[in-house]
């Protein structure tokens, strides 16, 4: 462990729990949103960054920062590090658990803090509340714009698939299966199958008890994972916007397929490398430009629920 | 003449303290009922705060817990405090700690001035409430409740099934009609002491404190007893959302909580700093003199009700996947499906979409790929043309696309040779409008160029298919429009049939056709099929098809289309 600030961790703080690796450019822009948000503590894994990733978070007030240099794939891509750290700091407290491309959007984001919907969830007895992965992209080629340090990423990445989205029903641990968006279109066409699951769970009312399976998609004990309505109602949700498409990613894409710790032996990233060689355009014309979250409620991406 | 306030507190004591001194300021005295299970230190720190001001006083402790008799006890004896120290008081307002004034107390005051003997309080009779939560109502009053619902759920729901399956009832006691309404009540001095010093009080209090949320029963039954000028509404604007729990009140409420023209809201969320702020403030300009409307609110608060248990028709998302059955309509919006029409005119798409002014999109289930309008590459909402996405989930990329192009109406050509997977989904969906022309894949066939045994087979698979796809439209599970005309019935009288299918799309007014889409020449068909005839195939969808070219003359008997459902 690096910095251990937990001691000022205050009973109804909310938390940010994310794991990185070489994320320093992102870092400022990261930390500022969530700060908005009313996230009061950052637990952040750090597997061996050597850009400075560190060493700025180091410096951060509200960050208690670990490190870990076993291997990413044998902490099941950084999922027993984080269950391991929430079991310990964040037993009783709303916990957002996000990557640091991953921003959180919530019905009515722009008017009530993170705290105005934890404390309805509170009111309502609802322990944790889904928020689908939604892949943003640029207009123009990957690397036509330089993303700079501190800049929203949506700027450069303003853009999304709003409904070609395939869903099924996980039948062992109940949970939606989500797959689609610019990735299974662009890079999975030919093996739908193989394209990355959308479906997220990032926060949570977290217990002791509790355990993530596989990165955020899947929890344990079950009723977790029941974060739709199955009686043709729909619950309050939200959306992570997925900031990956950046210039930045030819770069991470290579060093990933480099180090081989992704999941699946990294046929993901496979995907990518073989794609990226033509320097693709994930724009069409049928891309939606971000706006808002009552825009993504609109498409039908994320809900209100009955909160009103 | 005036009103004070009893105060019902036990979390967000600040925020109490702020309205409580409001009230207080504006010559409402206020008696704040503390629930017991706040610590003591808060409460001292509470009292302190408040005591400045000589109008405002605490009353005896309950350890208070929703659903139970012990609400009322805090009520009854914060209220007998109220009418002891304050005589001048003339109506006892019944609030909460996250309870809000919208207007300034003037006008409160005014209102009740004016309306001397009227008690507002929701008093409704058990059979006339919608609201109940739990299918608890009757049995409200006629079960014993001894149980905690919040704490002790198992026993509570037995002992409830106990005295049902026994059939043990309680005696209600005489006089007593059961009445219920919101717990949120504004009664005047002459009735409140008439229900709080009845003799008869201790036999009313002991048959109430067995009584499922008596606090949404006590006074809304006893003031039946005493009064006959009630109004029976609550003059505090609180809405409830399906599972019975309050909707809450945030900072972007502000504007419509002011349109509401209501005296008093909950519940507010502690942290609306701008609600408390805005309300708060002796700002004189929000003086209306109007009647509270809480309509214009009620329609945002049961949309939300609506969107949470019925859901937007259509729509497949992360936190609405309906179980199948329960859809409530497995598209979002009409569409029509055409079998065998692209097959049998040269020109159909563009002619039904010059018709119609619909989007017409090709075989969009085809094997070879997928046949959007137009030759796009990419539709609406960013769909892909890949055929194995498609195929990989083709319920969803239905669902998608009439998702995608609502406000638009969509139609498909579809037939044997398409992916089959969608053949069940389109029959049971009451949005799609499927017209068939049964035999018509055998045309291409005519024109191929194949070797005919490869013909007779692929005529003989088309026909396996499709014959399976008709009992799907024609079995009791279907819900789609469903026409269906024969190969041969159809050419003998085209335009009828696709009058009534412009007709029926509606999309544009219905007009007369003057075009007609360019059928492709059948002569020789009729040989075609006799030949397969010949070679042991049995090409039946098609219909009688004359081996002689008598097809398409003028002067002959046409039949009706026929309905299936």
């Amino acid at each position: 462990m690096v910095v251990d600030r937990t001691a000022t961790i205050k009973p109804d703080d909310i938390l940010v729990l994310s794991t990185l690796r070489n994320e320093r450019v992102r870092l400022p822009y990261f930390l500022r949103y969530y700060r908005n948000l009313g996230v009061r503590h950052f637990l952040i894994v750090d597997n061996a960054s050597d850009d400075g990733s560190r060493e700025y978070l180091a410096a951060q007030d509200d960050v208690s920062l670990w490190t870990a240099s076993a291997s990413y794939k044998r902490a099941r891509f950084g999922i027993d590090w984080m269950n391991w750290i929430a079991r310990k700091h964040a037993h009783g407290h709303w916990t957002l658990t996000v990557d640091p491309d991953e921003f959180f959007v919530y019905p009515f984001a722009d008017t009530r803090n993170l705290r105005a919907l934890t404390d309805w969830l509170d009111a309502s007895s609802i322990r944790s509340f889904g928020a689908m992965l939604l892949d943003m992209y640029p207009k123009g080629t990957l690397d036509a714009q330089a993303y700079r340090e501190g800049q929203d990423p949506f700027e450069i990445a303003g853009w999304f698939d709003s409904g070609n989205y395939m869903i099924t029903r996980n039948k062992v641990f109940g949970n939606l299966w989500i797959q689609g968006g610019p990735r299974a279109r662009a890079f999975f066409a030919d093996n739908p199958a193989r394209a990355p699951a959308l479906n997220k769970i990032p926060l949570v009312k977290w217990h002791r008890a509790y355990a993530y399976i596989s990165s955020t998609h899947t929890l344990l004990p079950r009723g977790l994972n029941l974060v739709y309505d199955e009686w043709g109602g729909e619950k309050a949700s939200g959306v992570l916007l997925h900031a990956k498409f950046l210039d930045t990613f030819a770069h991470k894409a290579e060093e990933e397929l480099a180090r081989k710790q992704h999941y699946a032996a990294s046929h993901e990233y496979k995907a990518y490398a073989a794609k990226l060689a033509d320097n693709p355009d994930l724009w069409c014309k049928w891309s939606e430009k971000y706006i808002n979250w009552r825009q993504l409620e609109i498409l039908g991406l994320m809900s209100k629920g009955n909160w009103a | 003449m005036s009103v004070g306030f009893v105060m019902i507190v036990h979390t967000a004591l600040e925020r109490a303290e702020q309205v409580a001194r409001h009230w207080a300021k504006h010559d409402c005295p206020v008696v704040i009922h503390v629930d017991r299970k706040v610590k003591r230190r808060d409460f001292n720190d509470f009292v302190a705060q408040l005591a400045d001001l000589g109008n405002v006083k605490f009353s005896q402790r309950f350890s208070c817990e929703w659903g139970t008799w012990s609400l009322v006890e805090a009520s009854q004896a914060a209220s007998e405090l109220l009418l002891k120290e304050f005589p001048e008081v003339r109506h006892v307002y019944l609030a909460s700690g996250s309870c809000l004034p919208l207007r300034p107390v003037q006008e409160l005051k005014d209102y009740l001035a004016e309306r001397p003997m009227t008690n507002f309080i929701e008093s409704v009779t058990t059979e006339d409430v919608p609201w109940t939560v739990g299918g608890l109502d009757e049995e409200r009053f006629s079960l014993r409740f001894p149980f905690s619902w919040k704490r002790r759920r198992r026993l509570f729901d037995w002992y409830v099934a106990f005295q049902r399956r026994w059939k043990i009832k309680r005696k209600i006691p005489d006089r007593l009609v059961p009445h219920l309404g919101s717990q949120w009540w504004c009664l005047t001095r002459q009735t409140l002491t008439a229900i709080l010093e009845d003799p008869d009080r201790p036999t009313y209090d002991r048959y109430f404190s067995r009584v499922w949320i008596p606090d949404e029963s006590y006074y809304q039954t006893l003031v039946r007893l005493y009064s006959t000028n009630i109004e029976s509404r609550s003059l505090t604007l609180s809405k409830f959302d399906f599972q019975g729990k309050p909707h809450i009140f945030y900072d972007d409420h502000m504007q419509l909580l002011r349109r509401s023209d209501c005296f008093v809201a909950r519940k507010i969320w502690p942290h609306a700093e701008k609600l408390y702020s805005g309300f708060l403030s002796d700002d004189a300009s929000i003086f209306t003199g109007a009647e509270p409307n809480p309509a214009k609110i009620d329609r945002i608060f049961s949309k939300a009700v609506e969107r949470r248990t019925k859901g937007r028709p259509g729509l497949y998302m992360q936190s609405r996947f309906p179980n199948e059955g329960w859809e409530n309509g497995m598209t979002g919006a009409p569409y029509a499906v055409f079998e065998g029409f692209s097959e049998l005119f040269e020109d159909f798409e563009d002619w039904l979409a010059r018709a119609v002014g619909a989007r017409v999109h090709g075989h969009l289930f085809a094997p070879d790929g997928v046949a959007y309008a137009g030759g796009q590459k990419v539709f609406a909402g960013a769909l892909g043309d890949s055929v194995d996405v498609r195929d990989y989930n083709p319920r969803a990329f239905l669902t998608n696309l009439i998702w995608n192009t609502r406000g638009e109406r969509q139609c498909f050509q579809f037939g044997p040779r398409d992916n089959q997977d969608i053949s069940w989904d389109i029959a049971k969906d009451a949005n799609a409008t499927i017209s068939v022309i049964s035999g018509a894949w055998a045309v291409p066939l005519f024109y191929s160029n194949a070797n005919f045994s490869e013909i007779r087979k692929e005529a003989a698979r088309l026909q396996r298919i499709e014959a399976k796809h008709l009992d799907a439209l024609r079995s009791f599970y279907a819900k789609a429009r469903v026409r269906i005309w024969t190969l041969a019935d159809f050419v003998e009288n085209p335009m009828e049939p696709l009058q009534t299918i412009i007709d029926e799309l509606g999309v544009r007014p219905s007009h007369r056709l003057t075009e007609a889409p360019r059928m492709v020449s059948l002569e020789g068909f009729g040989q075609f099929l006799q030949n397969l005839k010949n070679q042991g195939m049995q090409p039946h969808l098609m219909g009688d098809f004359p081996v002689s070219n008598t097809l398409n003359q003028p002067g002959k008997r046409t039949r009706k289309p026929y309905l299936v459902k």
